[in-house]
């Protein structure tokens, strides 16, 4: 056996090294329950220590495609820029953690939240990177079975725990699903090599289309699309915001995009059949989704239905599964990502500051917090895709992918569908700016994390979209069935 | 980077020192810098063009600059301007200048939003480039929801969102008609100018995709112009907005829909314009008379004169649908000429309403005798919307009322003379209110005692009229810089003018 083929997966080994020194630090620095100051080394350490792997991932990045042990590992550039997205993206979720993790009932746990999240993340990758269907069922359930325990995470709280219990059921429930289509790919296909099915799949062949159908049900619940929602709004609101923040991006991103690779990749000769499917999906998804946000009061679960609509959003990219609609998905997904992680963490800071979850507890939270409420705006109008902030230019960009696919219906639905969600979005700016309260959200000051975690986000909002380096750095790496 | 990127540079720079300066003074300083600079600027390349014109350059466009921005999705920051947009940034300058001293008294926030609301407005007209001309029309919407949200009276958070709700609704089918004129011309290239000429890449758009994309593309537009029956936001929007605010939006903003529609409804679909543009007259035609009608009812005058900017913004849309070139300049001219009048139409109202803390047309009586200087103020305005001879008014509508009836068929002068009843009753809605509210005798003992205007009113008040006065007096200079600029759009009409609309039944 050739060792140097490790030498392919340097994105997943860099990341488990930092897992273990993490692990280490962990053991030696963090005091025991009785020591009286805890140490903050950890949360010293691993954000710098994913920055630099980031840095280590995208300077080390093969110029081409490379496989591992028989194509079981996959990896082309663009895989990588998608894992430092994610990335990018943690690091965001740690800086917003601190705040939590200091808390006095969760100090003693710090380490095993900065471990299993980054094992999701390894998961993630492998996931990313997988070339055989088992190594992407491995990485999946690597991803989702520490999230679980994340979902979970303040056992003592019935909520945080009926959240997990619903998670886990899902997830396992999906994971059924996607393994008998596996199986039926397997019993018709004789192979689970991404490689080698393409050649072997037939559009008119109806198992093979049962096991697309099942393929994108059991995806369709990790990236929480309709009718594969129903878990979504209670895990949301149930994980501690940090978590539900990591759940809302990352997870789904890295699902989505995989679903990506997977449908152009396998499933290449029944594009007509997924497109149909993700069609009927899409609009349902944004739909459905807007419509139950408006009614919604906690701003969890608000962000929950939010959050299933940008999903449909997100999967927009991947119709027609062109080269342009990966960019344009990948560009939505980073824009998505840092708008939504400054939203989480004020709501975070605000939570762990008055313990306030309601978006009627917002009224007059500019009169309090100018800084906070403006931040959040710009966010919102992201996600909104008001310009000149980031989001406008991703919704813009993904919508000219559908165009181009050759779906402007579709664009137009999701189109119409934008207007029901800047209404929602302008309902949390006007509370914060418009309606008085007469116990308003006091006066704070967040800590030194979550301000960084809040400048890089404004940072991402107001530039991702200006600077257009971005997405042709993205667009240089993109592939698909089409230009 | 050439001079017209200033006007979305001195914006930025504007919002940049609002954030950093403190105090009243600060803010005051920073505002009316910035909007005499962007006046400045305007008025010089009024002058600039008109000198390059005259030099003898034809160029369709002037200070043309390109620069690649979005390499692979073909999307560049383009600028450049003509006869058209000159008049348009001459006008947003006039206003945002009188609306920064309007607003004197407001805080830091308001300007914040208010100078963002001007850099869409500015960027807007210097664009060529649709993907460019479509982010800044969007920068100039969301402002106006906080705008009218904290700083307005009234149903402010109704209005607020209704309007930012139809006018967003609107942008989502101005960019599927954006996507469908890109996609449509070969998807190489967004710039207005190559789309057009089917250079750069560029190639004609099919009649069958132009049919269907027309609709989208006007009526995007057409909903920030007040568009029959899309109108609904205009009148609360209006009445809810603070003072400078409703200037800005019926001064400048709405003007962004009729722009729209002709650079780029009319300027690259004109094979669609001239199959489907019955069904968009008979609208809008409808909205010059309800319009007007609507406003005989009002008993607020904030209503009261945005009924009246339906019927008249309505006219704009009425008049590029005509396809003549005459009625296009007569749209043009009916742009600048109603931005000038209804932005001082507003606000007069709103310092009138500032001080007697009521817009109800009957609780006012006989203000001529206690506010003089804002009464004077107000009927200027007022004669001005009524088309008096010397002042804007009568130019522009005269304009597109000989050019409306240059369509010999029966179809078109029918709506023409139907539309032209419009004047007659505007004369009824604001004679009776001036009428009533300047020369009755009041018997509200708290009105006796009101105060006239004070300097930086009176300030804004005097530009305006001006203004109007200027063009109502010597108007041939802006309407041969606008009819030279109309030209172009009008031989891509008249390319396709032989071939008679099959779909209009009244044809």
């Amino acid at each position: 056996m050739d060792y140097s083929q490790f030498l392919n997966m340097s994105d997943e080994l860099s990341l488990l090294a930092v897992v273990v020194i993490l692990f280490m630090a962990d053991l030696f620095c963090c005091g025991s329950e009785n020591s009286t100051k805890p140490s903050k080394a950890l949360s010293l350490i691993a954000v710098p220590l994913l920055l630099v792997q980031t840095v280590y991932m995208l300077v080390n990045m093969p110029a081409d495609c490379v496989t591992a042990f028989g194509d079981m590992y996959l990896s082309a550039p663009m895989m990588t820029v998608v894992k430092a997205v994610l990335n990018i993206g943690t690091v965001i979720v740690f800086l917003m953690a601190n705040v939590w993790m200091n808390r006095e009932e969760n100090q003693v746990k710090q380490g095993e939240f900065y471990l299993l999240t980054l094992f999701t993340l390894l998961g993630m990758y492998f996931m990313i990177s997988s070339g055989h269907f088992l190594m992407f069922f491995i990485g999946l359930e690597l991803a989702s079975i520490p999230m679980t325990a994340l979902v979970a995470f303040t056992k003592k709280n019935q909520e945080s725990a009926e959240a997990a219990a619903k998670y886990i059921l899902t997830a396992l429930f999906s994971s059924g699903l996607l393994l008998y289509g596996i199986s039926l790919l397997y019993g018709t296909c004789g192979t689970l090599y991404f490689n080698d099915m393409a050649a072997v799949m037939d559009a008119s062949n109806w198992v093979q289309l049962a096991a697309l159908v099942l393929f994108i049900s059991g995806i369709g619940f990790k990236i929480s699309l309709v009718p594969f929602h129903l878990w979504t709004a209670d895990t949301y609101e149930g994980a501690p915001t940090t978590v539900t923040g990591y759940l809302s991006v990352i997870s789904k991103g890295a699902a989505a995009f995989v679903m990506f690779v997977i449908l152009t990749k396998v499933f290449e000769p029944m594009v007509e059949n997924w497109n149909l499917l993700l069609f009927w999906i899409i609009i349902v998804s944004i739909t459905v989704a807007n419509i139950f946000a408006v009614r919604q009061n906690n701003i969890k679960r608000f962000m929950a239905f939010s959050a299933i609509s940008q999903a449909g959003y997100l999967v927009l990219g991947a119709m027609g599964g062109t080269a342009q609609g990966m960019t344009a998905m990948v560009y939505y997904l980073f824009v998505y990502m840092v708008a939504n992680l400054g939203v989480f963490a004020i709501i975070n800071i605000v939570e762990q500051r008055s313990g306030k979850l309601n978006i009627s507890d917002y009224d007059g939270f500019y009169a309090t917090n100018p800084k906070l409420s403006f931040i959040m705006t710009l966010c919102l109008f992201s996600l909104a895709g008001i310009p000149p902030f980031a989001g406008f230019f991703s919704k813009f960009f993904i919508f000219m992918a559908g165009f181009k696919a050759g779906f402007p219906w579709l664009v137009f639905i999701a189109l119409v569908n934008t207007v029901i969600s800047l209404y929602y979005y302008l309902l949390i700016v006007k509370a914060m700016y418009i309606k008085k309260s007469d116990t308003p959200i006091a006066r704070f000051s967040s800590d030194g994390y979550t301000q960084i975690g809040l400048a890089l986000c404004a940072i991402g909002v107001v530039f991702a979209g200006i600077l257009s380096q971005i997405y042709q750095y993205f667009d240089s790496f993109s592939f698909g069935l089409m230009p | 980077m050439n001079f017209l990127s200033l006007f979305v540079l001195i914006p930025l720079l504007m919002l940049l020192s609002l954030w950093l300066v403190k105090g009243t003074k600060g803010i005051r300083a920073v505002m009316v810098v910035g909007s005499s600079a962007l006046l400045a600027l305007s008025i010089y390349l009024t002058f600039a063009f008109l000198a390059e014109r005259a030099a003898g350059n034809t160029a369709e466009m002037l200070y043309t600059a390109s620069f690649t921005w979005f390499e692979p999705l073909h999307i560049s920051y383009s600028v450049g301007v003509d006869g058209i947009s000159v008049a348009m940034l001459l006008l947003s300058g006039v206003i945002v200048f009188t609306g920064t001293f309007v607003s004197w008294d407001m805080c830091k926030e308001y300007f914040l939003w208010f100078t963002l609301l001007s850099m869409g407005v500015f960027g807007f007209f210097i664009s060529i480039d649709l993907f460019m001309m479509f982010m800044f029309y969007e920068i100039a919407l969301i402002p106006m929801y906080l705008l009218i949200g904290v700083w307005g009276s009234g149903h402010k958070e109704y209005s607020a969102m209704k309007l930012t709700l139809m006018l967003m609704g609107a942008s989502a089918f101005l960019m599927l008609g954006i996507f469908g004129i890109f996609y449509g011309a070969g998807g190489q290239t967004f710039n207005l100018l190559d789309i057009a000429s089917h250079t750069g890449g560029a190639t004609l758009i099919e009649f069958s995709q132009q049919c269907i994309w027309f609709p989208f593309v006007f009526v995007g537009f057409g909903v920030l112009g007040a568009m029959f029956p899309f109108h609904t936001w205009s009148p609360d929007g209006h009445a809810s907005a603070p003072t400078a605010v409703s200037m800005l939006h019926a001064g400048v903003l709405m003007k962004l829909g009729g722009y729209g529609c002709f650079r780029v409804a009319i300027y690259l679909l004109p094979d669609a314009a001239n199959e489907l543009s019955w069904i968009f007259l008979i609208l809008t035609g409808t909205g010059v008379v309800y319009g007007a009608l609507s406003a005989c009812v009002q008993t607020d005058l904030k209503y009261l004169n945005a009924y009246s900017s339906v019927s008249h913004c309505g006219m704009v849309l009425f008049a590029i649908l005509m396809l003549t070139s005459t009625a296009s300049t007569g749209a043009i001219l009916q742009m600048l000429s109603h931005g000038l009048m209804t932005a001082l139409f507003f606000a007069v109202i709103g310092m009138i309403y500032h001080r007697a803390h009521t817009r109800d047309i009957r609780e006012l009586n006989g203000l001529m005798r206690i506010i003089p200087f804002l009464s004077v103020g107000f009927a200027i305005a007022g004669l001005a919307n009524l088309g008096l001879p010397g002042l804007s008014g009568f130019v522009a509508e005269m304009t597109i009322f000989v050019g409306a009836f240059q369509n010999a068929d029966l179809f078109h002068r029918v709506l023409t003379i139907a539309a032209c009843t419009s004047i007659v009753v505007a004369a009824v809605y604001i004679l009776r209110m001036v009428g009533k509210i300047l020369y009755g005798t009041n018997v509200n003992p708290d009105h006796a005692k009101l105060h006239d205007a004070h300097w930086e009113e009176r300030l804004a008040i005097i530009v305006l009229i001006a203004c109007i006065a200027g063009i109502g007096l010597a108007p041939s200079w802006l309407s041969n810089m606008i009819d030279a600029s109309v030209s172009p759009v009008m031989e891509q009409i008249q390319a396709v003018a032989s071939t008679v609309s099959k779909s209009n039944p009244f044809l």
